[in-house]
């Protein structure tokens, strides 16, 4: 340790407080070890403090994502667009998937999944990098960091909100008449972007620390949407698998807020094996209002346990 | 370490009234782990054959940035930090600013404090109109708030001074422009403690001016401000203690006409 030769140490201590050691001096005025991780509850406050900029960050990103696009806005909506066109051309056309639904519904029932789908997809994959792409903004200023994968899930329900309505016009072109179960869109959606926050700030942790995990992240989505049923039914291919791997398939939370979403909408194409019986199934809330919670609790309390770590190295 | 904090004792000739103290750097030390440092990392046999054998990285170094400095900073204080590239004053900031672990050693401040450094980019794709109402908001300020600062922190910046800029995205900033708005957004807000890292340097001089003047106001509000720079002349204008760090080793803390005399001279005590 270098000694300092100055006559009037600067550093030190003077009058009541002189010979008090560094460590005695921060606890008597009360200093906090830098960049400590607040209580969970505390934690939340600040959070709650930040609630306008979490909107304004979302919005704000929204809007500037296609600003170097001559169309600008118009892809948020031509891009679900063109995806549902391909699954259709793919899975309706070539794979005739289509031919097992009452006629003309298919295109309904496959955009509902393709969207619904996306939504949680999307909250995956900018939750993976809400971190990692904005350390310049958690380095220069100080917020709970919790806002940043929390408003990047907010985008994706303002870019969903979009998408939906492509979805009311293909529903409606599909001759399924609007009814009662269309209430039921808000709360399914609700808890879904419940679901896909918790989520995301799970893998905004991961991704912060290993940036493998960008890599490996497409592959785990595409797996995950050809098993859950998004593009055909995956009710048909289960029926004779064990009966644990019908259990995990009916409990796979992408499948359970496509089929409740696709019960809203359009009751009569939810599920084509009963045609008469369009009442969904009550545990299917049950499973949707529980992936929810436990997502989001879980992936909240994650987050927060590394509060401190992000915006370093 | 408590040997120290005694020899410093007996220096003591005027015993001042205890003064508030807003930083306490305690014997800290800082290591950083370098991923992707020296061979191997590249190639993919050999990033197999490290998951298999589970042995730590050898691409990871090691590099011990900050070795055993302590002081105390106090309210109303400005505090500058000098030392040649690569002594570790911007570690040291970063680590105070709680961006950094300590390996050793510990680090108590007053709030939290906020560090201004040059690459601290906002939201590039943004404009700086956006900037300035997500930075504040960020930093906790309620929409009302924003909305009356929001024409302060324009003009302080001096990014409208030639022209519409401020409704341009950020990436066409200069480095000089980007520098002042971020600062603006920065200096918008009474902290307890701010750190800058060289963020004064790429304003011109009517900025310079206005952000020294930002300083002393910020200092009268009780706070404390550090102030990394290469250039001495704004260390002697703007901070009355100066700290002189190289190789991670504090060499010299006192009163800036001093501390800078020397380290001009290159006269380490």
């Amino acid at each position: 340790m270098s000694t300092v030769s100055e006559p009037v140490s600067l550093s030190a201590p003077r009058g009541a407080d002189a010979g008090l050691t560094p460590k005695q001096l921060a606890d008597k005025y009360g200093l906090a070890v830098s960049g400590r991780r607040p209580g969970l509850i505390s934690y939340t406050k600040q959070l709650w403090a930040r609630r306008h900029f979490i909107w304004a960050f979302a919005t704000a990103r929204l809007v500037a994502q296609y600003t170097d696009a001559k169309l600008g806005q118009l892809w948020q909506v031509v891009t679900p667009l063109l995806n549902c066109a391909v699954f259709y051309l793919v899975f309706g056309v070539i794979l005739k998937s289509k031919d097992n639904f009452p006629p003309d519904t298919y295109i309904a029932w496959l955009c509902i999944g393709v969207f619904v789908f996306q939504f949680t997809q999307n909250a995956v994959q900018s939750g993976t990098r809400a971190i990692s792409d904005n350390l310049g903004l958690i380095r220069a200023l100080h917020f709970p960091r919790a806002s940043l994968p929390i408003a990047f899930t907010v985008i994706q329900l303002q870019q969903l909100l979009i998408s939906m309505v492509v979805l009311v016009g293909t529903v409606l072109i599909s001759g399924i008449t609007p009814g009662r179960t269309w209430l039921l869109i808000i709360p399914a959606l609700l808890l879904q972007m419940m679901f896909n926050t918790g989520i995301a700030l799970v893998m905004s942790r991961l991704g912060a620390k290993t940036s493998d995990i960008s890599q490996l992240i497409p592959f785990v989505m595409r797996a995950w949407m050809f098993l859950s049923g998004v593009m055909f039914s995956i009710q048909d291919k289960i029926k004779e698998w064990p009966h644990a791997i019908q259990v995990l398939m009916s409990v796979n939370p992408a499948s359970v807020y496509m089929d409740l979403l696709r019960h809203a909408f359009a009751p009569i194409i939810y599920n084509k094996h009963q045609p008469q019986h369009q009442d969904l199934p009550h545990h299917q809330w049950a499973y949707g209002i529980g992936w929810a919670v436990v997502m989001f609790v879980i992936g909240y309390v994650f987050f927060w346990k590394a509060e401190e770590e992000y915006g370093r190295g | 370490m408590a040997d120290v904090d005694l020899s410093k004792l007996d220096t003591i000739r005027d015993a001042d009234i205890a003064r508030e103290p807003t930083v306490v750097v305690d014997d800290v030390h800082i290591v950083y782990r370098v991923h992707g440092a020296g061979s191997g990392k590249g190639s993919a046999t050999s990033a197999m054959s490290r998951i298999i054998s589970r042995k730590r990285s050898a691409g990871v170094r090691e590099v011990h940035a900050v070795r055993g400095i302590s002081f105390t900073a106090y309210k109303g204080e400005a505090v500058g930090l000098i030392g040649s590239n690569g002594s570790g004053k911007s570690t040291m900031l970063a680590a105070i600013a709680g961006l950094l672990p300590t390996e050793k050693g510990g680090i108590y401040t007053n709030g939290q404090p906020s560090l201004l450094g040059v690459n601290a980019a906002l939201m590039n794709e943004l404009t700086g109109e956006r900037n300035v109402i997500l930075g504040c908001l960020a930093m906790g300020m309620s929409p009302a708030d924003v909305k009356s600062r929001y024409q302060d922190i324009v003009d302080f910046s001096g990014i409208n001074e030639k022209g519409d800029f401020i409704s341009l995205p950020m990436r066409t900033y200069s480095s000089g422009m980007g520098a002042r708005l971020r600062f603006a957004i920065a200096a918008a807000k009474t902290h307890d403690v701010l750190l800058i890292d060289e963020a004064l340097a790429t304003g011109d001089q009517a900025f310079q001016q206005r952000s020294k003047k930002r300083i002393e106001e910020l200092r009268k509000s009780a706070g404390t401000v550090f102030l990394v720079s290469h250039d001495n002349s704004s260390i002697r204008e703007v901070c009355e203690r100066t700290i002189w760090i190289e190789h991670g080793e504090l060499v010299m803390d006192g009163p800036t006409e001093e501390v800078v005399s020397r380290y001009e001279r290159g006269e380490r005590p």
